[in-house]
């Protein structure tokens, strides 16, 4: 591919590219190795056969009256706690990317840099961010449910931690990455930071901030669901106790609740995204 | 907005400017040149020759390595970052691309020059019920596109975009104003009707007017002071009369020449007869 063309026809990003899958397969190999990956296991016949097993208790799907309505009943609990908890992350993330972005730096106008202090803040910023997305939110989960008992609330605070750190990342990068010549022409012409955001900055990525948003909402759902098991409210708290009787079928009914869940929520963004394009 | 007593509306001066890019190359070299209040000026000169640069100077938006600034009675680079903010509220600088949100609607667009004036409060508010809509029809009403209220920008076309650029201008109260290439992409007839809309408003609040242009006929028909920047420096600064063909020539001179030997014959006959007829 390079040999025997003219020097100046010679992608010079080619020897980059190369670099980076070289390192990436070199990367990759030994992560396999480590985890012992091997698709063959599952197919082996004591594998197959505790998979039978496992799965053939779950036919048919329970449908008595009353159970149904415990599970719509914990379905919508879960629901409301990966909405409050996603609300909450908003609140987090979105005073964190408006502090921390490089878009709405006045600063950096002129100079092309932003000043000291607040490129102080906004690694400060960065830090507090990972801090509160670097704990799992089944770890978060753990920790509000010593502090305040069983039950949602637990739930909502651990969403509502992690995914802030999670969604205030995104929403920076979103920001710096989208065209902003027209957040510097405001500040240009003298506007104030959140003057540039609503007029400028927030017109321009609002798509792309309310898309990731709501898949972090349909992550959220099914986040919550992992922290039932672990006592933090909703669908996830009932399908533990399901599994610990061995009741395969309410599990089964459970799930597809759970398949109809993310469906929605994918539906609603959809819906969403067309409104806002 | 109150008006300062003391400092001289719209004035404004650069002496032995210097600026560079990030880069390191020179931009303007040893630039000088005053502007009196109220006073109205084209810049010419060919693609790359600094007009732009020197627009972004004069705004506070670029600063010099050397040479000094005076803009609205005041150097720019002397000052607190606050009153340095507070200079840029009284200018206004228009960029070649029109700065308009993709998805943002025409009267958010044009009340975005009312910015500067306003508390962030009041933007909030308007974002949420236009309630100045009349100051934004009237502004746009000066370029005939009234009826484009509450379209959303990526409705228009280029040259409506344009105007609509300039519509948030007529909506500002900035002193001195900074127009790149305003009418780039109107036709001949509609260039010269903005322009008009522009000068008599500039001198309806005595203002101070410095337009770039690549159309130079447009400039020598309309402005009493034309400056011919090349290479980062300025080759001219007459009154137009005294802006003679040979100077034009020059200006544009070798690029001109240049290229045009790259074309075939008959189309570069074409193209020299065309220029400065």
């Amino acid at each position: 591919m390079h040999v025997g063309v003219a020097p100046e026809l010679r992608d010079p990003a080619w020897c980059g590219r190369v670099a980076v899958a070289v390192v990436f397969l070199v990367l990759l190999l030994p992560a396999g190795y480590l985890t012992e990956f091997n698709p063959a296991t599952l197919w082996g016949e004591t594998s197959l056969r505790a998979l039978r097993q496992f799965l053939g208790s779950f036919f048919p799907p329970a449908t008595s009256p009353e159970f149904l309505r415990l599970v719509m009943e914990a379905a919508w609990k879960t629901v409301a706690i990966a909405t409050v908890g996603t609300a909450i992350a908003i609140a987090i993330a979105l005073p964190a990317a408006l502090a921390a972005t490089r878009v709405l730096s006045i600063s950096r106008i002129a100079t092309g840099r932003m000043a000291m202090f607040p490129a102080v803040i906004r690694t400060g910023i960065r830090w507090l961010l990972i801090f509160l997305r670097s704990i799992p939110e089944i770890v978060w989960a753990m920790i509000f449910v010593r502090a305040v008992g069983l039950g949602d609330t637990a739930g909502v605070m651990a969403i509502g931690i992690t995914y802030g750190g999670m969604l205030g990342k995104v929403y920076i990068e979103i920001l710096e990455s989208a065209e902003n010549q027209s957040a510097t022409v405001l500040l240009q012409n003298g506007a104030g930071r959140l003057q540039a955001f609503w007029y400028a900055a927030l017109p321009v990525s609002l798509p792309e901030l309310t898309s990731y948003t709501i898949y972090r909402w349909e992550c959220a759902i099914r986040a919550s669901v992992v922290m039932g098991f672990v006592g933090a409210g909703g669908l996830g708290q009932q399908m533990e106790l399901s599994m610990k009787m061995l009741a395969g079928a309410e599990v089964l009914t459970m799930l597809l609740v759970f398949v109809a869940l993310v469906w929605v929520a994918d539906l609603v963004s959809a819906l969403l995204r067309r409104a806002l394009a | 907005m109150q008006s300062n007593p003391g400092t001289a509306a719209g004035e404004a001066s650069l002496s032995g400017v210097r600026v560079a890019y990030a880069t390191g190359a020179a931009a303007l070299v040893d630039v000088s040149l005053k502007l009196a209040p109220g006073e109205q000026v084209a810049v010419i000169g060919p693609s790359g020759a600094g007009k732009t640069t020197l627009l972004a100077t004069l705004a506070c938006a670029m600063r010099p390595v050397a040479g000094s600034v005076r803009v609205l009675g005041s150097d720019p680079w002397a000052q607190s970052a606050a009153a340095l903010h507070a200079l840029r509220r009284r200018l206004f600088l228009a960029p070649q691309q029109p700065p308009l949100p993709p998805r943002q609607r025409v009267v958010h667009a044009v009340l975005a020059g009312c910015l500067p004036q306003w508390s962030t409060w009041r933007a909030l508010r308007s974002l949420i019920y236009p309630l100045d809509a009349e100051i934004a029809r009237d502004a746009l009403a000066r370029f005939g596109l009234e009826d484009k209220l509450f379209l959303r920008c990526d409705k228009l076309s280029g040259g409506e975009r344009q105007r609509v650029a300039l519509a948030r201008l007529i909506a500002s109260n900035a002193e001195l104003l900074l127009l790149d290439e305003p009418v780039s992409s109107l036709d001949p007839a509609l260039a010269h009707s903005a322009l008009e809309v522009l000068q008599v408003e500039a001198s309806k609040r005595g203002a101070t007017l410095v337009v770039s242009l690549h159309a130079v006929d447009l400039a020598l028909a309309r402005f009493g002071r034309i400056i011919g920047v090349r290479a980062g420096g300025v080759v001219f600064d007459l009154p137009r009369e005294r802006v003679s063909d040979e100077l034009l020539s020059d200006l544009y001179g070798t690029e001109l020449n240049a290229s045009l030997q790259a074309l075939p014959g008959e189309l570069a006959a074409v193209l020299r007869l065309s220029r400065c007829t």
